[in-house]
């Protein structure tokens, strides 16, 4: 496992001692997250993977600080994560694309920068870059309703990192999309974080998708979530089709298999991430 | 543009053949089996008297449109205002929620006689008062729902973009709420029209589409009295489309966001 930034840098995400108790001292309370310790170094792809009900999206909402933790610690570029939200040191993406159906594709991407305060000059012509980015730049001023479910997340992509954040934070954004599809944006996804030298913690249930992506896998117990094993991924920072194809692969994809195999399911309790924090 | 015009002509000529039809076997039926005109009068009777009474029928329309068009309006206003209270305050939404939904299950045209009990007889403003309460719930019901409606993957990346609550209201919550007003807003209008004309029943001046009808059926002036339901059918129609036409400048793309999701 990876000690951290040796080059002087924060980390990109330092969890410690983390744990998430939803509904804490009421009869209905549910143990998410138990003793999180975890270092992401910068430049790292780091995959979160378990069975449903892990909590592996509760500890990204946490990194997130969209939740706040029970016990332990988040540090995200080495400030406190409510911090580092507030200066928007990260950017999300999610399952849904989550695009504003009465913006253009454009003005979607502009958002975080006009929360910034940005001008209108530039959120435009970063706008165009990021469209540029995911190939998307012809489709600028269409609206989201008239994209495919993958244009439509790289749309949410190139929104994500229109501010450059150092770190992208991702719950299961290609769990919506077919197989093709999903391949083909992973592909992608990895020459983006190379082009932009983003840090990602990327939350997944697809074994080959975890490795194919990761340099570090990181594999969750079920309720209350644990890391109960951490796989480190050496297949070079350019992976492509034939990647998927190479026998060192297959052997990841394996051991990662392996590490899950250890692991009792959930079994059929309703699922923890569906849990639903009231928004005041 | 070729191809869209086609496509109006498409969804055009339905309706209007079958509305056709549906005139030329009244017109038929009529002569057929000889209904007296007290049962039911030819679509040319009622045409005939449409025209011979239009100046009559414009100045009936313009007291009832005027009535509806104030209850819209002001309806309208202290709905979305409501609504935004309601968004935001917790207490004045469980205050009022109920409340709301209990009154809509009431017949509150029927208040209107209680009205007419508050104001001179002669005064249009209890009619008023009428329509701006049934546009109110209406409206006060969707755009509370838009405004409130929004969903979690919106809410939990304004989080992330650090805004506050002003920004999340201004940049998601009201857009978000732009097409529930306007689908409030297209059953609101007619909503509007009908209770101005069914206030005129309670009472009041007799100068309305409303009272005309029923002071034409009194005398047995059949075809008049059709003649003005035709001038009320017109005049729903109007604010209908008016609020329609509104709905496609105001969203973007042309289309409420609802008829979309369908699409």
């Amino acid at each position: 496992m990876s000690e951290g930034a040796t080059d002087g840098r924060a980390n990109a995400v330092e969890v410690r001692g983390l744990a998430k108790v939803f509904n804490a001292g009421r009869a209905d309370a549910v143990e998410a997250l138990l003793d999180i310790d975890l270092i992401i170094a910068p430049g790292e792809f780091v995959s979160l993977i378990g069975p449903s009900g892990c909590g592996k999206s509760t500890q990204l909402r946490l990194i997130a600080n969209l939740t706040e933790p029970t016990r332990g610690e988040v540090l995200v570029n080495g400030k406190p994560a409510r911090r580092a939200r507030l200066d928007q040191d990260y950017g999300m993406a999610f399952q849904q694309a989550g695009l504003f159906e009465w913006r253009s594709v454009a003005k979607n991407v502009e958002l975080p920068l006009e929360l910034k305060g940005w001008d209108r000059a530039g959120r435009r012509r970063r706008a165009f870059e990021m469209l540029e980015l995911v190939k998307l730049r012809e489709f600028a001023e269409h609206f989201p309703w008239q994209l495919s479910g993958g244009m439509q997340q790289r749309v949410a992509i190139a929104r994500a990192l229109a501010a450059h954040p150092p770190l992208l934070l991702m719950d299961e954004p290609f769990g919506a999309l077919d197989e093709m599809t999903r391949e083909h944006m992973q592909t992608e996804l990895l020459r983006i974080c190379r082009e932009t030298s983003t840090t990602v913690v990327f939350v997944t249930h697809s074994i080959p998708e975890a490795v194919f992506l990761s340099t570090r896998v990181v594999v969750m117990s079920p309720r209350p979530g644990r890391i109960t094993d951490v796989v480190d991924v050496e297949l070079g920072p350019r992976r492509g089709v034939d990647t998927r194809e190479k026998e060192a692969f297959f052997a990841k994809v394996t051991e990662v298999r392996e590490a899950l195999r250890g692991i009792q399911p959930a079994g059929i309790e309703p699922d923890i991430e569906q849990v639903v924090e009231e928004h005041p | 543009m070729t191809r869209s015009r086609g496509r109006l002509l498409g969804l055009l000529w339905p309706p209007v053949v079958f509305g056709a039809a549906f005139l030329v076997i009244w017109e038929t039926a009529v002569n057929v089996f000889d209904f007296q005109p007290y049962f039911l009068p030819a679509p040319s009777a009622i045409l005939d008297a449409f025209r011979s009474n239009t100046e009559l029928i414009w100045e009936a329309t313009k007291v009832s449109g005027l009535n509806a068009l104030i209850g819209l309006v002001l309806g309208t206003a202290i709905g979305v205002g409501m609504a935004f209270l309601l968004a935001r305050f917790r207490l004045a939404d469980d205050l009022m929620s109920p409340l709301a939904v209990a009154l809509n299950a009431v017949p509150i045209f029927v208040l209107v006689a209680v009205f007419n009990n508050m104001y001179p007889v002669t005064s249009e403003v209890p009619r008023r008062l009428m329509a701006t309460l049934v546009v109110y719930f209406i409206v006060l019901i969707n755009v509370a729902r838009g405004l409130r409606e929004v969903g979690s993957v919106y809410l939990d990346l304004m989080r992330s973009y650090a805004a506050s609550d002003v920004t999340v209201l201004r940049k998601v919550r009201v857009p978000h709420a732009v097409p529930y007003l306007f689908i409030a807003l297209k059953i609101a209008a007619p909503a509007s029209v009908i209770t101005a004309f069914v206030s005129e029943y309670f009472g009041g001046l007799q100068n309305g589409l409303g009272s005309r009808i029923v002071s034409n059926i009194a005398l047995s002036n059949n075809a008049e009295a059709w003649a003005y339901v035709l001038g009320a059918c017109l005049l729903g129609l109007a604010f209908f489309l008016t609020a329609a036409a509104l709905e496609r400048v105001a969203t973007p793309g042309g289309v409420g966001a609802r008829e979309r999701d369908g699409a």
